[in-house]
């Protein structure tokens, strides 16, 4: 059960506005559910630090910058020549099989605890109303599913992580998630918004 | 606005990063041999240029690099992009 601790929006009263998604809105919002996650340090030019990921993940990190992998439940998004997110079974049993395989290795884990937000943007005009807020290039290749951004929306910042549906998944900070969640709905009035449930 | 090319992310626009000053400033090997002249030149003192500056960029709002650039502050033109701890590049002034 996720409790109230971790529910940044709670304050919205999401859960009374959800509707039916509706025929004709352009855009559907929706505030995920609480996910751990952790943040990953480490150099990509240490050889042992990334085959010791790989032999305890079960996965490459990527390295290229702002791309992404993932296996078995586990998604690794570049941040950083030096960072990642780890998102995807990070409670303390996920967190503890990735310390075991850093062990000896020059690398830092931060638990992210409660300090994000993910906002899921979807339908068709998705792309129209991040790019009222957002400078990135969003038909760029390099923003397709399987990339990743850091970047602004608005004046806050966000990570970007486009989904193979067409929708976004936009990172904030906790205390930024109201006005990310505000400045979305208010962008996506022209096209129609709809919320969602957050499962 | 500017477009700035971060050499890890590539070009973003400059909402994302965060000017640092003038580059290529040196801190002194041996603090206490200065005297408060020298000193307070080393913390305070910055050039102005008009025309051809190198200075530091961080993608703060990206992959939180630091990185050189080489600006013209009248025209606004990005002559070079280096990584840091490298010389500067050679340009006309
Ligand atoms: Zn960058």
């Amino acid at each position: 059960m996720t409790s109230l601790r971790h529910q940044p929006l709670a304050h919205l009263a999401l859960a009374a506005r959800r509707e039916p998604p509706v025929a004709d809105a352009g855009v559907t919002l929706r505030a995920l559910p609480y996910r751990p996650s952790i943040i990953l340090r480490g150099e990509s030019g240490d050889a042992g630090f990334v085959a010791a990921f790989r032999a305890g993940m079960g996965f490459e990190l990527p390295l290229d910058p702002n791309r992404i992998s993932s296996h078995d439940g586990v998604t690794a998004l570049w941040l950083g020549p030096s960072e990642w997110l780890i998102l995807g079974a990070m409670g303390p049993a996920g967190q503890g099989r990735l310390a075991t395989a850093l062990t000896g290795h020059h690398h830092a884990i931060i638990n992210n605890g409660d300090g994000q937000q993910i906002i899921a943007l979807s339908g068709p005009r998705a792309r129209d109303v991040l790019g009222k807020l957002c400078p990135l290039d969003l038909e760029s290749p390099d923003l397709a599913p399987g990339h990743c951004a850091r970047s602004i929306l608005a004046r806050c910042s966000i990570l970007l992580h486009p989904q193979p549906d067409g929708a976004y998944h936009i990172h904030v900070g906790r205390s930024f998630a109201d006005y990310a969640w505000r400045l979305l709905a208010d962008a996506g009035l022209t096209y129609g918004v709809a919320v969602a449930s957050g499962d | 606005m500017l477009l700035l090319s971060c050499p890890w992310c590539g070009d973003r626009s400059e909402q994302e990063f965060a000017c640092g000053g003038e580059a290529h400033i040196v801190r002194p090997l041996a603090p206490e041999d200065l005297d408060d002249r020298a000193w307070g030149d080393y913390v305070f003192m910055r050039r102005n240029e008009k025309g051809l500056h190198f200075e530091r960029w961080r993608h703060v709002h990206g992959c939180g690099r630091w990185f050189n650039v080489a600006r013209n502050t009248v025209t606004h033109e990005i002559l070079a992009i280096y990584q840091v701890g490298d010389d500067r590049p050679e340009l006309p002034e």
